[in-house]
């Protein structure tokens, strides 16, 4: 329903800015308190006033939390997660959609499943997992005595390892598994009129090919769309990458050393400024992309292109 | 260049069967229109000729090979869709040599072809340009640029023409015709408009509920409709039926008499029969001209060229096209003479043309020594 009077416009906008306001000040808050001196930012009450120590409490931050390090790792983890995120649901979806196999309707509520089940649900077997990727091929293999059988027959005793800890593929796989883009791209592959399909088939091109050629341009909006809200999703992550990663060192990622920035209540004056300052550099990678994707990104999520 | 043979050929989805046992042959380099109202299963075949719906029973050749099995690449046909199917990211040139770029053929024979086809469908001027910025006229002959350029031995077509206004229809219906004389591939012509079938095809098959009604040549099916489905769908305003029982010199219905000179009126003495008669082979006379119809004019429709009057029979209603300027106003009443030798009869209960073992030649002769 879209009404169009005065006085409901006034109370859309009255209602936009509030929300604007609402969004803004805890960030322009995180920003005049980066400007100040320790002094200035602990008294109270708090003042808007902005001071001149911001490049200095920048580069205290950028010094304690390594961020060097850090911003690399994020940006790893997540451009890996975006990646491989925007492939498996691209690949998952044109499954579902245009291939007509007796497991599908298995497999599609396989995927809506794990929408209810998001990585904090499933932490623990997933870590599991992690600490042994080939722990599921060991136990189908010691349950169905196949280990058994190698071991009478060569002595071998069978003994799959492979750990994922601490390293990038541990931290990146366990986020791409998930079925929200899936769903994206699944709601766009059914707006694509069936003829087109036909259309290729006629023109002998293969269902790769269709996928490649024409599904895949046909769907850079949603790729767009989808890949920003990845981005942003996985740059935030802290729960994963904090259990995943015991290196911290060399792993861990610029969220959870933000975290470890936070003052603790016990010491001396606590340098909220560094903190905020800290905070400002870790949001700047993800207000970039979104900033520089948002032109697709609206048009991904509200419309198709013709 | 193929001829195509369809054999007892079935199509059910699950369980419905919607296209039920179809028999028909095509000649090599023939224009065949198949003709239905929506939801026959005309396009079900067509895609079945195309290898885009699997085939439940029965046999499709097209040449000498049975193509039951293939897949649409290696059938050698190509489509042209209702919604013309065009890759919206790719340019004009793109749409239409895509075909050529998947079968690997090098870059410069490929734009060599596509621009022949270019000329040929009249977009030389656009090849660079998105279906998106292209009329529905240019986006249709895209759509078929894309398919001549694969150099086909079958062209399908799948009521190509009904996102085009009636004007430009009409161009399009003779470029169709142009195009084929020109390539002379077989082609199948999918369609509910009984205008653009009768106009296009060297043959034409009339399809209803997933059976073949009719195949012939669009002139015969017109004038010997072979069941009272394709006189009422041929033809408009439609056939005008009367039902009613066969004497030996005459047809009776409601009480009435109709006098018909039909060699077979005998035959059928006593039976049901449905007496069909075209609208433009009726003559209006005065109300009270012996052997006419009484009826009352509903209302005069002006076509500019000729004009419709709807009657009623007592109730019975009963169209007459008059090619004359005409001055009848609703509630006149009129009489309606029917032209002996152009009437229609049907099996009241099958339907189907009564006298059809029969030639028109022996019929119309004995109407003439009669
Ligand atoms: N994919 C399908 N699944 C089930 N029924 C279908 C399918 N396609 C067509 N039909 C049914 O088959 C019948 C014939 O369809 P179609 O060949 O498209 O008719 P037409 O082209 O003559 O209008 C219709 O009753 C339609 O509902
Ligand atoms: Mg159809």
């Amino acid at each position: 329903m879209i009404e169009r009077t005065p006085i409901f416009n006034a109370v859309t906008y009255a209602i936009m800015l509030g929300g604007l306001l609402v969004v803004l000040l805890p960030v322009w808050m995180a920003f005049t308190a980066a400007t100040q001196t320790v002094e200035a930012v602990n008294r109270i009450p708090f003042s808007f006033a902005l001071g001149d120590e911001l490049l200095t409490n920048l580069g205290a931050a950028w010094q304690r939390g390594d961020f060097g390090t850090k911003l690399a790792n994020s940006f790893i983890l997540a451009t890996g997660v975006t990646l491989g995120k925007v492939m498996i649901a691209a690949l998952s979806a044109f499954s579902i959609v245009y291939f007509n196999y007796r497991l599908r309707t298995i497999f599609f509520w396989v995927i809506f499943v794990t929408l209810m089940l998001p990585l904090e649900v499933r932490i623990v077997p997933t870590y599991a997992i992690a600490a042994n990727a080939l722990a599921p091929l060991q136990a189908i293999l010691d349950v169905t005595g196949i280990s058994a059988l190698i071991a009478v027959l060569s002595g071998v005793q069978v003994s799959l390892q492979w750990n994922l800890l601490n390293s990038y593929v541990g931290l990146i796989l366990p986020l791409v598994a998930t079925a929200t883009g899936t769903f994206l791209y699944r709601q766009f592959f059914m707006t694509v009129p069936d003829e087109l399909a036909e259309a290729a088939k006629m023109d002998g091109a293969g269902a790769f090919r269709f996928f490649v050629e024409i599904l895949m341009p046909l769907s850079r909006t949603n790729m767009l769309a989808l890949a920003t809200i990845m981005f942003v999703y996985a740059w935030n992550q802290y729960l994963w990458p904090l259990l995943v990663t015991t290196d911290r060192g060399t792993y861990g990622t610029a969220i959870i050393a933000l975290k470890q920035m936070v003052p603790n209540p016990y010491g001396g004056l606590p340098d909220w400024n560094v903190a905020m300052a800290a905070a400002l550099i870790v949001m700047l990678p993800p207000v970039v992309v979104v900033a520089l994707m948002q032109r697709w990104f609206v048009r991904g999520l509200i419309a198709t292109e013709k | 260049m193929s001829s195509i043979s369809i054999r007892n050929v079935r199509k059910a989805y699950g369980k419905r069967e919607v296209v039920h046992g179809v028999d028909l042959e095509f000649a090599d380099g023939a224009f065949v229109v198949i003709l239905g109202p929506s939801g026959c299963g005309k396009s079900t075949l067509l895609r079945m000729i195309a290898g885009l719906e699997e085939i439940t029973a029965g046999e499709i050749r097209i040449g000498d090979k049975v193509v039951n099995r293939l897949e649409p690449r290696e059938r050698g046909c190509a489509m042209v869709f209702q919604n013309y199917a065009l890759y919206p990211h790719m340019s004009v040139a793109g749409n239409i040599g895509y075909a050529l770029r998947v079968a690997g053929v090098p870059k410069a024979e490929r734009e060599r072809r596509v621009a022949e086809v270019a000329r040929v469908v009249g977009l030389e001027n656009y090849l660079s340009r998105r279906p998106g910025e292209l009329s529905g006229g240019q986006r249709q002959r895209v759509a078929m640029g894309r398919a001549i350029v694969r150099e086909p031995k079958v062209f399908l077509f799948d009521e190509p023409l009904s996102n085009l206004d009636a004007k430009l229809r009409v161009q399009m219906r003779a470029e169709i015709r142009r195009l084929h004389k020109r390539l002379a591939a077989t082609s199948v012509f999918v369609t509910h408009d009984q205008v653009e079938a009768m106009t296009l095809a060297d043959t034409l098959v009339v399809m209803n509920g997933g059976r073949v009604e009719q195949v012939g040549a669009p002139a015969e099916v017109y004038h010997r409709p072979r069941t009272r489905f394709v006189g009422a769908f041929i033809g408009a305003p439609a056939m005008n039926f009367i039902d009613g029982t066969m004497a030996a010199d005459s047809f009776t219905f409601d009480g009435r008499r109709v006098a018909v000179e039909w060699p077979f009126a005998r035959a059928h003495a006593g039976r049901p029969v449905a007496l069909g008669v075209r609208p433009e082979q009726v003559e209006l006379v005065a109300a009270d001209s012996p052997g006419a119809l009484p009826a009352t004019v509903d209302f005069v429709e002006e076509l500019g060229a000729g004009r419709v009057v709807y009657t009623d029979i007592d109730g019975l209603p009963f169209a007459v096209t008059l090619s004359e300027e005409t001055d009848l106003a609703p509630g006149e009443r009129v009489g309606l003479k029917l032209l002996p030798q152009s009437l229609h009869f049907f099996d009241g209960e099958t339907g189907l043309r009564l006298g059809l073992a029969e030639s028109v030649e022996t019929s119309r002769a004995a109407v003439a020594a009669a």
